[in-house]
Parts: structure tokens; sequence; C-alpha cells
């Protein structure tokens, strides 16, 4: 009797563990969708309420987008201000959240810079939002620079697959060939640098930028980050490849020593001397606007391969729109982030110009039929779309690859003025990109 | 405070009664006194204090905002960056400063000589590229210096030169040189002119009685009576030259290879603190740098004036 009492009693307590157990677990869930901030739903009702948010970014076409949000949700308030380009912002960027205050609701980031935006944990993951049901709808490149693990950091804006911009004119005339290897690049420009030596393949002073991605399409993977555990290593095939081939440019003058964006370079590239650019689906903009005079003279091929018949491709440039953890507004941020990325947004502003990232608008009969009458009448966007989907998998940029890319020309620049050879220089370049990171607190080749 | 409580026992203590008076007239001097301290140390003190605060911590991107005491002094001490970009200012100063200054000395000789034709035309003429401001005229140096579409180019193309890349690694310095020069020999040169207009004419003429020539009354006459404008003028030039800043600055976007981002201390701490997120360390460095900057403007000034 006793020994059965006092089994229904440890029976009705294990019951009673087992129950409230079960609670706290039920408690715990509850509360864990409560504190993973909210859903969609709470995004609806964030739109319904309306309110302020102000939006960092520099992007010409957002401008429009903003108008179109405010006059959707009318309750919605959007300010749009521009807080410098790249860099500059992101310094007041990374000082408003540092200070705790002054800090926008929403953000553009390019994909280079984002990890330094992640790793600090200073922009907010927005799957729990909702956005983890655009996996699909970006390209790869873009979709891959944004996310992390499970993590979402931020949504695509635009993109730059890479291309071929060739001046169809110097090619005809000295009866060249476009090339479609890098090797039958290297015979291109020497050829046209003998057929008139004012004529360079291309400019290059040293480009952080152009450089990773040239790396990039060539397989080199000189990146790989986990959290703070960083490797960087510039010796591996891809890279050496590209550095063995690049050499040879220099070595035999035959890149224009004339710097991107600069007056020069405007000169050059409308007189023809300077004959191609590898860069991203966002330059035709650039050309209309910019060598308006050469209307005509250039077309789009795509980047030449590492490999004869090999398709690959690599990205140039891009920015995402993110929620810094500071955003007052996170619900209505990430509506705006949504609008202007996805959907009617993305349209209105691949419409204005940009180049999309989002599958939908690169595969549409629309988008890929634009006949451009600056490259001729050429429907290049075929090549930009083809380009997307080809883009090499697995890159990753540094968690500090902003100050990375600004000692660039201090390091692999010097193979651009001296003997240096180029394989030493970033070889340098590594070695100084590892102090700061060191300095920084990460764990680098470790 | 610890100044005055000191001056205040180092006169004889004062009778009874007096004593009031003295603390009242001190309070009358603070407040005479009051506008300029506060504006003094809310425009020079505190951003100096802030520096100094500042230097003291290391902001890290992984480990966030630690004290490091005086670590960051350590390190700027032994950067070889840092101090390639000193050394590079050291040799810019010591090169471009007496070509300066030798050279407005000597506008400054020929204007007032009085034996010049359409002075007042030289005058304006040598001091108007000051009054151009340095970025712009770092971009139109940068014009001139391209090799490719610039003056230098065309030069090349019309007669069939090959003059040097002034934008190479091995001339940019003395291309910026040259950009300085350009822009402050007329600075320079009002400041010995309008101290040379002040020497009294009667000194020439006892010198011309004594029978001294124009070279004479220039070596024993105006040079020494102008010796503090010279002083002040050159401590302003090595300010100046430890300063440079704007001239690398802009022609880095033509020549990025050559104008590395610490080509000049000033250039490194600002690419440490607005790419590399590097404040506190940036603030180490110009306070380094301040400091030797001090150091060598004090040296000179007393050398300078203990031979006057």
């Amino acid at each position: 009797m006793r020994i059965h009492t006092t089994r229904r009693l440890l029976g009705a307590i294990a019951a009673v563990a087992t129950l409230t157990l079960t609670a706290t677990a039920c408690g715990s869930d509850a509360s864990d969708t409560g504190a993973g901030d909210s859903g969609p739903k709470d995004v609806d009702a964030a739109l319904e309420k309306g309110g302020k948010i102000t939006v960092w970014a520099w992007e010409p076409t957002l401008k429009k987008v903003a108008e179109d949000f405010e006059k959707k949700y009318p309750k919605v308030d959007v300010e749009l201000v521009n807080a410098g380009t790249g860099d500059k912002q992101y310094t007041a960027l990374q000082n408003a959240i540092a200070a705790g205050s002054g800090a926008p609701d929403v953000a553009q980031i390019e994909y280079y810079a984002l990890g330094q935006f992640t790793i600090g944990k200073a922009v907010a993951d927005l799957s729990p939002y909702g956005a983890q049901k655009y996996g699909t709808s970006f390209t790869g490149g873009p979709w891959n620079a944004v996310t992390e693990d499970k993590a979402i950091y931020a949504l695509p804006m635009d993109s730059g697959p890479m291309a071929l911009f060739y001046n169809k004119k110097v090619f005809d005339k000295h009866g060249i060939k476009v090339p479609t290897t890098w090797d039958e690049y290297v015979e291109a420009a020497r050829a046209l640098h003998k057929a008139d030596p004012k004529i360079f393949i291309t400019n290059d002073t040293g480009d952080a930028g152009a450089t990773t991605s040239m790396i990039w399409q060539a397989g080199g993977r000189p990146y790989q980050s986990d959290g703070t555990d960083v490797t960087i290593d510039f010796g591996d095939e891809g890279t050496q490849k590209y550095a063995a081939t690049w050499q040879k440019l220099l070595d035999e003058k035959l890149v224009a020593p004339v710097s991107s964006w600069s007056d020069a370079w405007y000169k050059g590239l409308a007189d023809g001397s300077i004959a191609t650019l590898s860069i991203g689906a966002w330059m035709p903009a650039n050309f209309t606007s910019g060598v308006a005079s050469a209307s005509g003279d250039w077309r789009v091929a795509p980047l030449p391969q590492w490999a004869k018949g090999d398709k690959v491709s690599a990205e140039n440039g891009g920015s995402s729109l993110a929620v810094p953890k500071a955003a007052k507004n996170k619900e209505l941020a990430y509506a705006f982030t949504e609008y202007a990325t996805t959907g009617a947004g993305a349209s209105a502003r691949v419409a204005a110009g940009a180049f999309p990232a989002t599958r939908a608008d690169l595969e549409s009969k629309a988008f890929l039929d634009t006949e451009f009458p600056y490259f001729g009448g050429q429907q290049a966007n075929q090549i930009f779309a083809e380009s997307a989907r080809d883009v090499g998998a697995d890159w990753s940029y540094l968690p500090f690859q902003v100050y990375a890319n600004s000692i660039f020309n201090d390091t692999v620049g010097k193979a651009y003025v001296s003997p240096t050879k180029l394989s030493d220089g970033l070889k340098a370049w590594q070695d100084a990109s590892v102090k700061y990171g060191k300095d920084q607190g990460f764990t680098v080749n470790k | 405070m610890t100044l005055l409580s000191t001056s205040a026992r180092a006169v004889p203590p004062p009778r009874r009664g007096s004593r009031f008076r003295l603390r009242k007239e001190a309070w009358v001097g603070w407040g005479f006194a009051g506008p300029f301290v506060g504006v003094f140390g809310l425009v020079f003190l505190a951003p100096i204090g802030y520096a100094l605060y500042l230097s003291l911590f290391q902001d890290r991107l992984v480990g966030g905002t630690v004290f490091v005491g005086l670590d960051n002094y350590g390190e700027a001490l032994s950067d070889p960056r840092f101090w390639d970009g000193l050394l590079r200012v050291g040799l810019f100063l010591l090169v471009q400063v007496p070509v300066m200054l030798g050279i407005a000395l000597l506008a400054a000789l020929a204007i007032d000589s009085g034996r010049l034709y359409g002075k007042t035309f030289f005058r304006v003429a040598i001091f108007l590229p000051y009054a151009v401001p340095a970025v712009v005229a770092g971009l139109i140096w940068g014009f001139m210096y391209g090799t490719q579409f610039g003056l230098v180019g065309n030069v090349n193309d019309a007669f069939g030169t090959s003059l040097p890349d002034p934008l190479s690694p091995s001339l940019v310095l003395a291309s910026i040189g040259n950009i300085v020069t350009w822009e402050f020999v007329g600075y320079n040169m009002l400041i010995f002119y309008s101290a040379l207009k002040v020497v009294p004419r009667s000194l020439y003429e006892a010198a011309a009685i004594d029978g001294a020539g124009e070279w004479r009354v220039v070596r024993s006459v105006k040079l020494p009576a102008i010796r503090s404008a010279l002083v002040i003028a050159t401590i302003f030039s090595i300010i100046g030259s430890f300063q440079l800043f704007n001239e690398p600055s802009i022609l880095q976007k033509l020549a990025p290879n050559a104008i590395t981002s610490d080509f000049t201390p000033n250039l490194y701490t600002y690419s440490l603190s607005f790419s590399g997120q590097q404040h506190n360390y940036a603030a180490t460095v110009a306070i380094v740098m301040g400091v030797i900057t001090a150091i060598i403007a004090y040296a000179v000034q007393l050398r300078g004036m203990r031979k006057g």
C-alpha cells in the first residue's frame, strides 16, 4: 500500500514535471517568436500605421522609388538622404551606429563592404521579416553576398555581372578579332598597340575592385571568412593565373596608365585609345552620359574566358539595402527595402537604368530585348543576363574589405610603376591585410 | 590654478584688508579673460584633450573599444609607414622651403629696389597663385602633368620629345614641390616686401654715403632688417611642409600608385581614420606629429632669434 502510494506520488510528480517542462518549452517557443521581432504581419501592420523612415543612399533611381512608395502607402514618409558615396557614407554610418543615435532606418551598402557591418552585428537579420522567401528571386552572386548561413543581412538592390565592352570601330579598323579568351586578349593587346602605339587594350592603374573581380572570374578565392576567423591567401591557382596573364600586359606596357573615372579616361574611351573595358553591367549608363561622342562605336561581348569554351563570369560592384540594428522602425524599414528591391520598385529602377539583381527582371522579355542605341542597337542585356547566370559561386569578401581596398595601391600598386611583380604586390597586400585583421581582433590565417 | 597659487605665494604676504581687494581684482581679471579663456578652452584645449583621450583606446571590429594605455604611442613610434611619411616631408622641407623662400626674397628685393618697371603688376602677378585654392591648384597642375592628355603629353606629341612622367614615383615629390612653390612664393614675397617697406630710407642714404653698393646694402642693411620676417616665414613654411595634404591628396586620384595612402603623415592619419576606422590610432599619429612639428618650429625660432 505504502509502496503503491509512493509510486503514485512519484508518478504524479513525474507527470507534473513533464507538464511543466512542456509548458516551459511552449513558453520559450512562444517568447522566441515574440523576441524574433516580427513576421510579415507586423510589417503589414507597420505600413498600416505609417511613420517616418530615413534612407541613406546615393543610388539615383531610389528617388523615384521613394516617391512611389509614399504614394502607395500615404501614411509613410520616406526621407532619402545622400550621406556620401561609398566610403564616406560607411564612415558616417559606422559613427552613427557607434554613437547610438542618428543611424538611418535603411542604408545602401555595397556588397564588398557589407561584411564590415555584419561582423559588428550592426545590421539586422531580415529573415524574421519574411526575407527568406526571396531566396530564389535574386541571382546567385548578389544573394550569396547578402546571406551568411541562415541570416539575410540585406536585400540586393542591383548587380554588376561583368562583360567585355569593346570599341568595335578600333577592332574593325585594324582587323583584329574580339578576344574570347584571356590569351587572345593579350594577343589583341599586342596587335592593337603594334598597329597604333597610341592604342591600349584597356586602362589600368591598379583598382582593387576590378582586380578582385578578375581573380573571382579566374577561379581564385583568396578570402574565406567564418565569423571572426579569416583566411587571406593570394597563392591559390586562380589568383596566380590572373597575376601571370596581367603581368604580361604590364611588362609589355600594353595597358594605358590612366585611372578610371578620370578626365583622361573618358577622353580615351571617346577617342578609341582605350579599346576595351572589362566591367560591370551597370556601365552603359556611364557610356551614354560620359562618352556620348563615341555613340555607335562600342559593343558588348561576353567576358574573355580562362579556358576556351568555358562560361564563367564574376560580379563587379553592386549594392544592397540593409537595415541597421539601430533603426527605430525596423518593420517599416524592411517594408521599404522589400519594395525597392523586389517587385514593382525593382522594375521601376530597372526602367530608370539600374541593372537588376532580380531574376524576374533579368528574364523578362522587355528587358532582354531592349536595344541600346549607344551600342548600335545591340541587345546587350542578353549578354549581361547570361553573365549574371554564369557568376562563379562561393566568392566572399573580407569583413574589412573597405580598408583592404584602400591600401591596394600602396602594395599592389607598386607592380604598376616599378619592376615589382604583380604576384609580389598581391603578397604584400595580403600581409598588410593580415596585419590589419589581427589588429582588429580577427583570427587570421590560423 | 596651480600657477595662480604659486605666483600668489611669491608676492610678499598682503596685509589684512588688502587681501579682499586682491581677490576681487583677481576675479575682475578673470572676468576680462573669461570670454577668451572660454573660447580658447572650447576650440583649442578641448579638441587636444579629446585627441589625447582617444589615443589611449583602441576600437576593434571584433571586441569593441578597449583601453590600451600608451600602446598606440609605442606602435606609432615604431610604425615604418609613419616614419617614411615623416622622412618624405622632411626631405620636402629641406629642398622646397629654401627654394621657395629664396625666390620670394629675390622677388621682394627686386620689387623693393624701385628699379623694376611695372612693379605693381609683378607684385600682383606673383601673389595671384596664392589666391587660388589649393584644391584647384592641385587640379590645374594635375592636368598639366598628364602624360596622356595633359600638357606634358601635348609637348611630347608636338615636339616628339619624351619628357619623364612628373607623376611617376621618383618625380612626384618634386612635382608637388613645384606646385607648393608656385602657390606660396607670392605670399612669402609679400611678407618680405612689407618688412622691407618699413626699413627707414635714411639707412640706405647713410649706406650710400658710406659708399656701399646695391648688393652691399642688401647684405648689410636690408637682410638684417627683415631677419624676423625671414624667421616667421621659415616657421610658417616648416609647419606647412609637415602638414602637406591638399596637393598629394588631389594628385592621388591621378597617380594612385605613386602617392600612397601614407605619403605624408597628414594623409596617413586621414586614411587611417576614414578608410580604416582607426580613429584612435589616427589621433595618436596626429599628436606625435604635432609634437614633432612644435619641437622643430620652436628650435628654428630659438636659433633664428638668438642670432638677431
